[in-house]
């Protein structure tokens, strides 16, 4: 069986994989880094949003073997070690983005993805950036809100819907 | 999904000893193929992974001219590297699926796989693109053979695409929301020689070029020269999300819209 090395959350993991391991196979149960959610399975829902060498993707839609090398990022490593919540998280949980939360890992990891690529991103923008990503319990607004807060912009300015 | 052997050559001659050998299949960026390969719908003896092989990545311009693109670029790098010369090349990456598919999708996948309503090949056609391989280079009005289906060989790797630039282009996708995918897009593209019109979504036949719009077009680039025009409903896809008459219709729609927001 081959074996397959990466950096996951800044450690170095490895393990036995098969050719058709996924990504988030690898993280959940060789890892046991169960903060990936897998939603759908099929690439639509975006629960299973992690980075790879710095990019959003969907760890159910990439072989484990294809991240041979590569610096993972999951919502593990996105807290402090002491458990203090980064700036994302808190506005998370500041604004209630979440109400049954199986889709927040992958909400927080592709907010943490825009934000780093746009830091003060417009409601519009970030609505068109959680296209993959879905929610069936908030309706958006209040995920929409705290990622205009973790960005640092008032979220009065967004209206109710 | 079944078992397959796994392959990750970095260098173009690896994969292709890789892939010599019997039912071994090519992954691109694998957002549609490794959905394929769960449901069981294709079961290769060997998968043999591009993606780490640098020689067929990245975005430059061709001595003459033309924008070539690397069949293992990604969307996402079409969308940022593409905008200054070819902006609505790099319009069109921009609103494939959603962003994390865009950071794993490639050109190659996309037109290797030809899907019926897939963006990127309507580009392709409408520019009349080459698409290089490590054997020979195609013509994009020779390389779509229909639905599903190109004039690759068996173990044949799309290295880059060469979009020759237009003087005006635009790409229009009536989106189907839930795929994603274009319900009908329509790529127009102005040259100095004449206006190519490539439309996906909408045939069973995969993408076209719709030849009577072009020729419409090519002796007067305005949405009036197509007003009124529309494709018949025959050969047009039908599902439940569109029927073939309206599928027909917005090929004319979606064809005004990219004249009008041609730049």
């Amino acid at each position: 069986m081959p074996q397959v090395s990466m950096t996951v959350n800044g450690k170095p993991a490895s393990g036995d994989v098969e050719g058709r391991t996924l990504l988030s196979s690898f993280l959940r149960d060789t890892l046991g880094l169960t903060g990936t959610h897998v939603g759908c399975d099929t690439s639509q829902c975006g629960a299973c949003v992690v980075h790879v060498d710095g990019e959003a993707v969907k760890a159910c839609t990439m072989f484990a073997l294809e991240a041979e090398g590569a610096e993972v990022a999951t919502i593990e490593g996105q807290a402090a070690p002491d458990g203090t919540l980064n700036a994302i998280q808190a506005a998370f949980q500041e604004h209630h983005g979440l109400q049954c939360g199986f889709c927040t890992p992958g909400m927080v990891m592709s907010a943490a993805a825009l934000l780093k690529d746009n830091p003060k991103p417009s409601e519009a923008e970030i609505r068109d950036y959680l296209e993959g990503n879905l929610c069936r319990c908030t309706g958006y607004h209040n995920i929409v809100k705290a990622i205009m807060a973790a960005s640092g912009q008032d979220v009065g300015a967004i209206a109710a819907e | 999904m079944y078992a397959f052997d796994f392959e990750r050559p970095s260098t173009l001659a690896e994969a292709e000893k890789a892939l010599a050998g019997e039912d071994a299949q090519a992954l691109g960026g694998g957002q549609t193929l490794i959905p394929t390969l769960k449901q069981r719908l294709a079961m290769p003896e060997k998968l043999v992974s591009l993606g780490a092989i640098q020689e067929i990545k990245g975005v430059c311009k061709g001595d003459d001219g033309a924008l070539c693109v690397g069949g293992g670029t990604t969307h996402a790098t079409v969308a940022r590297e593409a905008a200054a010369d070819y902006p609505a090349l790099a319009a069109l990456a921009a609103h494939i699926g959603d962003p994390a598919v865009r950071n794993r999708g490639t050109i190659g996948g996309s037109i290797a796989n030809n899907d019926p309503a897939a963006c990127y090949p309507a580009a392709v056609l409408a520019s009349g693109a080459t698409v290089v391989t490590n054997k020979r280079k195609i013509a994009a009005d020779d390389y779509f053979k229909g639905m599903f289906e190109t004039a690759l060989d068996e173990g044949e790797i799309i290295t880059e695409v060469r979009f020759p630039v237009p003087e005006k282009a635009s790409y229009q996708k009536f989106e189907q929301p839930a795929s994603r995918f274009a319900l009908v897009g329509v790529f127009v593209a102005k040259y100095a020689d004449g206006v190519r019109v490539g439309v996906t979504g909408a045939s069973e036949g995969g993408v076209f070029r719709w030849t009577e719009a072009e020729a419409a077009l090519s002796a007067d680039f305005s949405t009036g020269a197509v007003e009124g025009m529309a494709r018949p409903a025959d050969g047009m896809m039908s599902d439940l999300h569109g029927s073939a008459a309206y599928r027909a219709h917005l090929v004319g729609v979606m064809t005004r819209r990219a004249v009008a927001a041609a730049s």
